[in-house]
């Protein structure tokens, strides 16, 4: 399979602030990227250069083996999908759907063809007649994917597409665009600062910030394994851990304040001993037990404990650092409890904290 | 204990709260309005009547006095009789300049406008600030300034004294409000609309016939208002810029309210002034609701 989007050595300013730094991104065909990010990152700016909509300072975009670097939006492939729908107020659904294929001078026939298909598709054919007033947000949001839909394009692009709408329907559109996404095949970008959407929806999450993409891999390796301390971060909630401590014993363990946590297992490059590190684990990677554990335990006291239904958040102090711990509503522990806290070393990552990059 | 708890809870104020029609608040309230109103309809009630009597019983001097015997005389004299030096036509020459002057002018003045205002939002330029900056400036420089510099310009161009040359004039001092107006509207229509039409393939004119010409309506209406009415009211740039023979119908209610051979006659020049105001009124009336939606709309975001 040949890449579908290559952005080569991309940059953008804005007069002369630097939005997007030389930016390097490939997307295969068929693949979905996700861009994550905080907002001002630079996600929604580098989707607008993708779709023309934005002229950039330097680089070359390439979309299906073509230079589209100074293309018009409409001669790129691309169909565009906007948070705010951008449904024409003044037409039908069909008009909304038409008026691209319209310009494009496509005959009516095929128009119609289309229509239909796309209609099919995203369960739509009953509002065909409507104007987009009449229609509830999640059916707007339909025919606006509808828009890309029938311009038969190679590559979708989408602008948070769920931010304006209410979590219920959000999570339905959500599983709505990932079986489109089966069903069609097509190359999709999607930005979004929802981590909940990056980790389902994506094959490969882009994590930006400043206008540079920190670590692009699969949602698990990005959980997992987070390049630096912002990817570590901005990924889970509540978010992991950070213990600031430093390595000792030749690398082999980690000094967090009085206690020494065995590094058996770590799964990284050489840790070497360094005065200044970070241990982050997720709060899903620490048990908690009232009793001494036979390893390595970290003591602590629960201040707060929040049941979330499903399981509950235990919120401690370790040796002076806030800790949030995830555990089975059955080992839930009344506040002001004393406990010991065991890690799960394999699955926890260490950062310089210099650097502020994975070891 | 619970029958008599329930009782004493449906015995308290229970619906909606009553309202007393003669309250103090509401007798200032509408007490002031009516009073405000007389005051500003005092002008027209006086004209109106005095318009519909005749000579001798203007001559009487009730002027708030309703008319014993109406006449509509007044009217057709104004109208068609009047005379202004030579021309014994009345008021229907003017009105005739006026609609010649106000029609071509209106059109191209918010033709122009609404594509600088789009222009200037949607697809800005190098230096497109700047020239709207230049552009709002051109509105506060008072016209005196101006008059004998576009003299001098009509003459070089050969427009001095024609129809066309008070035309050109009306639309370039139109276009900074107009400007101004539009891209203010404009810049409220959401961009995200904008960048979708561009991905569906339709060029700067295909935007502005098919996207934003059809959401635009309440603005065009109130640049319609403005303009017409600016224009039909405008008297200085129709006694400068043309001869006798196009003077719009301002300067001919001028010219026959200040003639000062033989009589004032009263009820002709109050019948003229309401004919010439006409028009502005009838527009105001006709398009009011969409104007305060319009100015409404524009002014959301600047």
């Amino acid at each position: 399979m040949g890449n579908s989007i290559e952005v080569k050595d991309l940059t953008l300013n804005f007069g002369s602030v630097s939005v997007l730094k030389n930016m390097n991104l490939d997307v295969a065909e068929g693949e979905f990227v996700v861009l994550l990010g905080p907002s001002g990152c630079g996600k929604s700016t580098l989707l607008n250069c993708l779709a023309g909509l934005l002229d950039i300072t330097d680089g070359q975009i390439w979309i299906k083996g073509k230079n589209v670097t100074w293309a018009e939006p409409s001669d790129r492939g691309i169909g565009m999908v906007f948070q705010s729908y951008a449904l024409y107020p003044q037409m039908t659904v069909r008009g909304n759907l038409s008026f691209g294929l319209k310009n494009a001078r496509v005959p009516q026939g095929e128009i119609d063809k289309r229509i239909a298909r796309a209609a099919e598709i995203l369960q739509i054919q009953p509002l065909l007649d409507r104007k987009p007033a009449a229609l509830s947000g999640g059916q707007r949001q339909r025919v606006a994917i509808g828009r890309a839909l029938v311009r038969d394009v190679d590559v979708f692009l989408f602008d948070e597409p769920l931010s304006n709408l209410d979590a219920k329907l959000r999570s339905e559109l959500r599983v709505e665009i990932k079986r489109l996404h089966n069903q069609l095949g097509n190359t999709m970008v999607y930005v979004t600062h929802d981590q909940i959407e990056a980790l389902t929806l994506a094959d490969r999450i882009a994590v930006m910030k400043g206008g540079v993409i920190q670590q692009l891999a699969a949602p698990l390796e990005i959980y997992n394994r987070p390049a630096n301390l912002f990817v570590a971060g901005f990924l889970g909630s509540p978010s992991m851990n950070f213990l600031k401590g430093r390595t000792v014993d030749g690398g082999r363990a980690f000094q967090f304040g009085s206690t020494k946590i065995d590094l058996a297992g770590y799964e990284g490059g050489a840790v070497l001993e360094r005065d200044d590190a970070i241990l982050g684990v997720r709060p899903e990677h620490i048990t908690v037990s009232t009793v001494p554990l036979s390893g390595p335990s970290i003591p602590a006291e629960v201040e707060i404990d929040e049941n979330l239904g499903a399981d509950s958040l235990l919120w401690l102090k370790a040796e002076g650092t806030n800790m949030s711990v995830r555990v089975p509503v059955e080992g839930r522990v009344p506040a002001g409890t004393k406990v010991h806290l065991g890690l799960d070393i394999p699955k926890a990552s260490l950062f310089d904290a210099k650097t502020e990059q994975r070891i | 204990m619970a029958d008599l708890s329930m009782s004493s809870a449906m015995t308290g104020p229970r619906g909606a709260r009553p309202k007393r029609a003669l309250s103090p608040r509401n007798i200032m309230l509408y007490g002031i309005l009516i009073v405000v109103c007389l005051y500003y309809l005092l002008p027209l009630w006086v004209m109106v009547m005095t318009s519909l009597k005749g000579m001798p019983e203007v001559r009487m001097g009730n002027i708030f006095a309703p008319p014993v015997e109406i006449t509509f005389q007044p009217w057709v004299k104004a109208w068609a009789e009047a005379c202004t030096g030579l021309n014994c036509d009345g008021l229907s020459r003017g009105f005739w300049n006026s609609v010649i002057i106000t029609v071509p002018s209106v059109i191209l003045s918010i033709a122009i406008a609404s594509v600088n205002g789009y222009a200037l939002i949607n697809w800005k330029f190098k230096g497109s600030d700047i020239f709207f900056t230049i552009l709002i400036f051109g509105s506060f420089i008072p016209y005196q300034i101006m008059l004998y510099p576009i003299v001098i310009l009509l003459r070089e161009m050969g427009l001095y004294g024609s129809l066309w040359g008070l035309v050109l004039v009306h639309s370039v001092f139109g276009m900074p409000i107009l400007t101004l107006l539009f891209r203010n509207y404009f810049s409220s229509i959401p961009e995200e609309l904008f960048k979708a039409a561009r991905v569906d393939g339709a060029g700067f004119w295909g935007i502005y016939f098919r996207i934003m010409l059809p959401m635009s309506l309440p603005i065009f209406v109130v640049a319609l208002i403005l303009q017409v009415t600016g224009i039909w009211n405008d008297f200085l740039f129709g006694v400068v810029y043309t001869k006798p023979a196009y003077y719009p119908m301002t300067v001919q209610l001028n010219n026959i309210v200040n003639s000062v051979q033989g009589v004032k006659e009263y009820n002709v020049n109050m019948a003229a002034t309401l004919l010439t105001g006409l028009v502005p009124l009838v527009v105001y009336f006709v398009s009011g609701k969409l104007f305060v939606r319009g100015i409404a709309a524009g002014a959301v975001k600047g």
